[in-house]
């Protein structure tokens, strides 16, 4: 196996997120793409744990994933309050900062 | 390593595959599904890479929770849950291009930097878990803690923010 | 020579009362007047020592004290000479000179320079001012404006003086024009009535017009001394020598003296510029006498004689026949002494004869008769003075202030003893009563004329002193003889025609003190008023015997004439002919004679301009002045002033102003184009163009700010590839 292929598979992975983050209307799907990319980066920092043979990446990986975890709980807190606020998920609607 | 490989790019093309799924799909749920099947091919990818116990915490945290998390925001926030005609907002080209583009430029970066073929990953044996909590315990102990207190914090914040009173 | 050398003092200190009453005079117990009696009182004194120490002077002359050299004093040619030969010793003048100041080679500087005919004039002007200060305390009393009065006086007196005893030209222009304004502020002395403050611009105005003749006359005197002696200078004495040099051209000396005599025509009434002076009786009487008798109208006749070298060369008198002088001279003799004849009031037959007097002086001096033309001025001070204040104490007491003879005197001698003898004795002076001032100082004259060839100038005084007699009788006539017609009406307003009556306002004669509560009629005037007409009266009668040849006394003419001297000609004297003393009586006989047929007997002619068409032209034209004040105010007065004021208003309004209205204009529109132009569109455009371009780029910058997320993390993805993507290249 080369590095190569799952830093290229990382990196697709990411672009593919950041699309969704982008394209989509819904909050929670922007979370879900959110995911992607989080995911993009678990998968780099392991490659390069197994590369390096150091056991640093793999831990930081677990890092990100609780972090990832809490920050989906918050996020998903704040998309319930625009919801009751707001009557909806959608994110064309929350332009209050409209200038 | 010829296994390896082929198992690699199986993984590779449903992981790429339920992504573009994730953020094309019509359908809230099946998004959130086809982020299960991203995840999971994640975690295949990290046994092939010989991290069993992030392969493991991933499945039980990620699938696990957080999916199930994204199900009750989906419910909560009255998502509708069958199909609907556009999910996207009027960005989408703009957006395509923007991600064509940091593909483009990442993936170049990152083949300028590590020449195809010159990386071998060579894997004795799966990285035992003991190795990773000494690492947790002693180098990094206070990046844990510090997630810790976030998780904590994070708890706390999301309790308070999504109080109906 | 205390009182020759200190003579500045004369002028000095009436100038000091006068400052000192127009500060203090009102506070005083008297109001001014006590100060003025004072002042002039000591310089009457002061003029007195003056007259003995000159007189002294002359005494010394015998034993060579005070004698000048004609050839040693100025280094000078003695110049042309008359028929004695000269080169004695003549009495050197008192100088005393102090430089004012002195630029481009031109000296200005005042001083005095004392001589006889200094000392003379001095002495006439502080005796009959000395008196008129006297007189007019209780002429003027209770009048509203007394302390003025005696200021304007002191004035007077003090420029009078400054003129008489100047030493160079300049300072007697001063002198001259202060009397002039003097004169003005005296004349219009009642101002409140128009007529008088008329009176007095115009008295004001005519001598003006002959000032213009005087300035240009004192200026060229300073060339005069520039051609003789290289150095231009105003000084009296080296004018006067350079005339009679021969170094200068006569065009030039007949230049000097024609404009010098249009200021003595101006100044001493004579034609044609008279016609101020009947008019400046509507002032006070005792300013008439003072002012307009004895002192100020003598001034021309005085600049006459300081200047006679100037005159006697650039008129030719030596040669005789006719010049200019002596014809002004006696057309005014005549004119003056015509329209005395047709006068209602007292004070106006008064003045013309005053201008017919006059005219005999400049009669005089014009025929080279200097020493009797001098004399007549100095008699001729008393006795017309005398005259004026007997009419003024006529009217004080006898005519409830009026002085029309015609409507409101008449039989006043039964009345008013003292003063008809003293006005009897003063008409005798005038009118040439043998023995009596007037007849030696007249006789003079016309001997004079004869001898010097200027025949025809004989008889024209003669005719004058025909006609002096037959009208002041006519005036001693109406006032002191027949019924008295005043009383039983309101004094005369106005007499007939323009006659200018003094006017008192009614509620200053309340307080007269005459002692009676209604003005009871006539009754002779207080103390105060007949004690200067004595004095007057005794001047009259005596000051005649100072140059009477009948008698071999020629006192007069050796103190005064400055014979032998550099800077006076060589004149002669006539002697003593009886046949010409009896023309002279003769004339003033039928003059007697003619009054006395035409208006006590009515013996002929009586009603004559009723019946004759002529006579009543000839009166008409009497009356109306020769119709020379209608010329004046009409035709040349009024001609400037119409055309020439309406023409000098139509450049005024249309292009004087117009010219202001375009600049005007030109300044709105100039600030409407900056502030439309320049402000509104320009700057303000700059400065709100920059605003709103600066809106509109927010604007634009704003459209980016959608507030949606995604548009932000769209920015941000393009962002960051684009920089990292650059940094990519430009690190490899």
């Amino acid at each position: 196996m080369l590095l190569n292929q799952f830093l290229l598979l990382g990196a697709v992975l990411f672009c593919i997120g950041v699309y969704g983050v982008l394209v989509r209307r819904n909050s929670v799907l922007v979370l879900m793409s959110i995911e992607l990319m989080l995911a993009a980066v678990n998968i780099n920092l392991v490659a390069f744990s197994a590369y390096h043979d150091n056991v640093a990446g793999q831990a930081f990986a677990l890092f990100v994933l609780t972090i990832a975890a809490a920050e989906v709980g918050v996020g998903l807190a704040i998309v319930l309050l625009i919801y009751r606020n707001l009557r909806s998920a959608d994110l064309d609607d929350v332009d209050v900062l409209k200038g | 390593m010829i296994a390896q490989n082929v198992a690699f790019g199986i993984l590779a093309a449903a992981i790429i595959a339920a992504a573009i799924g994730v953020v094309r799909s019509n359908n809230v749920v099946h998004a959130a599904l086809y982020l299960v099947v991203v995840l999971a091919g994640g975690a295949a990818q990290f046994i092939l890479l010989g991290a069993e116990f992030v392969a493991w915490v991933q499945v039980l945290v990620y699938i696990g929770a957080v999916i199930v998390l994204f199900l009750f925001g989906i419910m909560l926030t009255r998502a509708p849950m069958r199909s609907e005609d556009d999910l996207d907002n009027d960005q989408r080209w703009p957006g395509l291009v923007a991600a064509l583009f940091l593909a483009g430029i990442l993936s170049s970066l990152l083949l300028d930097q590590w020449k195809w073929g010159a990386t071998e990953i060579e894997l004795t044996e799966p990285t035992r878990t003991t190795e990773i909590t000494s690492a947790i315990f002693r180098t990094y102990i206070i990046p844990f803690e510090v997630v810790g207190v976030l998780l904590l914090a994070s708890l706390v914040g999301a309790v308070l923010l999504a109080r109906k009173d | 020579m205390f009182f020759l050398d200190h003579a500045w003092l004369v002028p000095l200190i009436p100038a000091v009362s006068f400052v000192v009453i127009l500060l203090f005079g009102k506070r005083m117990p008297k109001q001014g007047s006590e100060v003025g009696v004072a002042a002039l009182g000591a310089s009457f004194v002061l003029a007195c020592g003056a007259v003995v120490q000159w007189i002294q002077r002359v005494g010394d002359l015998e034993e060579g004290e005070g004698a000048g050299h004609a050839l040693a004093a100025f280094g000078q040619s003695v110049g042309r000479l008359g028929a004695e030969a000269h080169g004695g010793p003549f009495v050197e003048p008192v100088v005393h000179h102090a430089t004012w100041f002195s630029w481009g080679g031109v000296e200005l500087g005042v001083g005095t320079q004392i001589d006889g005919l200094a000392v003379m004039m001095m002495f006439v002007v502080t005796t009959i001012s000395l008196l008129v200060h006297v007189y007019s305390l209780e002429y003027m009393r209770d009048d509203r404006r007394f302390t003025h009065y005696y200021a304007a006086l002191s004035l007077f007196s003090a420029s009078m003086l400054l003129l008489v005893v100047a030493d160079n030209t300049l300072q007697l222009l001063v002198g001259w024009e202060l009397v002039g304004l003097c004169s003005f502020m005296l004349i219009g002395h009642w101002w409140e009535e128009q007529p008088n403050s008329n009176a007095a611009l115009k008295a004001f105005l005519t001598t003006r017009t002959g000032d213009i003749g005087l300035l240009c006359g004192v200026i060229m005197t300073f060339f005069l001394v520039e051609r003789a002696t290289g150095e231009g200078s105003f000084n009296i004495l080296q004018v006067n020598e350079a005339a009679l040099s021969g170094d200068v051209g006569h065009t030039l000396l007949l230049w000097t003296a024609a404009a010098l005599l249009l200021g003595i025509i101006g100044k001493s009434g004579q034609f044609p510029l008279h016609t101020w002076l009947p008019d400046a009786m509507a002032g006070p009487t005792p300013v008439s006498a003072l002012i307009h008798a004895a002192t100020m109208v003598v001034a021309g006749v005085y600049l006459g004689a300081r200047l006679f070298p100037v005159f006697y060369e650039g008129f030719s008198i030596a040669d005789g026949g006719v010049n200019v002088m002596a014809l002004v001279g006696g057309i005014t003799v005549l004119v003056g002494a015509s329209l005395a004849f047709v006068q209602h009031d007292i004070k106006k037959v008064l003045a013309y004869s005053t201008i017919s007097q006059l005219g005999y002086m400049v009669m005089g001096l014009g025929v080279g008769a200097w020493i009797a033309a001098v004399f007549h001025l100095f008699t001729h001070a008393f006795f017309k003075a005398n005259l004026f204040l007997g009419a003024g104490s006529v009217s004080h007491s006898g005519s409830h202030h009026s002085f029309d003879m015609v409507r409101d005197m008449g039989g006043l001698r039964k009345h008013m003893p003292q003063t008809f003898i003293t006005f009897l004795v003063g008409t005798a002076a005038l009118t040439g009563f043998p023995l009596l001032a007037g007849f030696f100082s007249k006789d003079e004259i016309l001997a004079s004329a004869d001898n010097n060839d200027f025949q025809f100038f004989f008889w024209v005084g003669m005719i004058g002193a025909v006609m002096t007699a037959a009208y002041m009788v006519r005036a001693i006539y109406y006032v002191f003889f027949g019924e008295y017609r005043g009383g039983d009406h309101a004094p005369a307003a106005h007499g007939n025609g323009d006659d200018l009556v003094e006017h008192h306002l009614a509620d200053d004669q309340e307080a007269h003190g005459h002692g009676d509560a209604a003005h009871a009629g006539p009754h002779e005037s207080p103390g105060l008023i007949t004690v200067p007409l004595w004095i007057l009266t005794f001047f009259s009668a005596f000051a005649g015997y100072l140059l009477a040849p009948m008698f071999h006394i020629e006192k007069f003419t050796e103190w005064v004439e400055p014979t032998g001297a550099p800077f006076f000609p060589a004149l002669s004297h006539p002697e003593f002919e009886w046949s010409k003393a009896l023309i002279a009586i003769a004339a003033a006989a039928i003059g007697y004679a003619l009054a006395y047929l035409f208006y006590w007997r009515r013996a002929y002619a009586q009603d004559l301009a009723q019946r004759n068409a002529l006579a009543r032209a000839g009166k008409t034209l009497l009356v109306n002045k020769y119709y020379l004040d209608d010329l004046y105010e009409g035709v040349v007065v009024g001609g400037t002033k119409g055309p020439v004021a309406r023409a000098a208003y139509w450049v005024n309004q249309h292009v004087i102003d117009n010219v202001l209205n375009l600049a005007g204009r030109g300044a709105m529109s100039a600030g409407r184009f900056t502030y439309n132009i320049v402000d509104q569109r320009v700057v303000d455009g700059a400065v709100n163009g920059l605003a709103v371009g600066t809106g509109d780029a927010g604007g634009a910058v704003r459209k980016i700010q959608t507030g949606r997320l995604q548009r932000y993390a769209l920015l941000l993805v393009l962002s960051v590839g684009a920089f990292s993507a650059w940094l990519w290249i430009y690190t490899n």
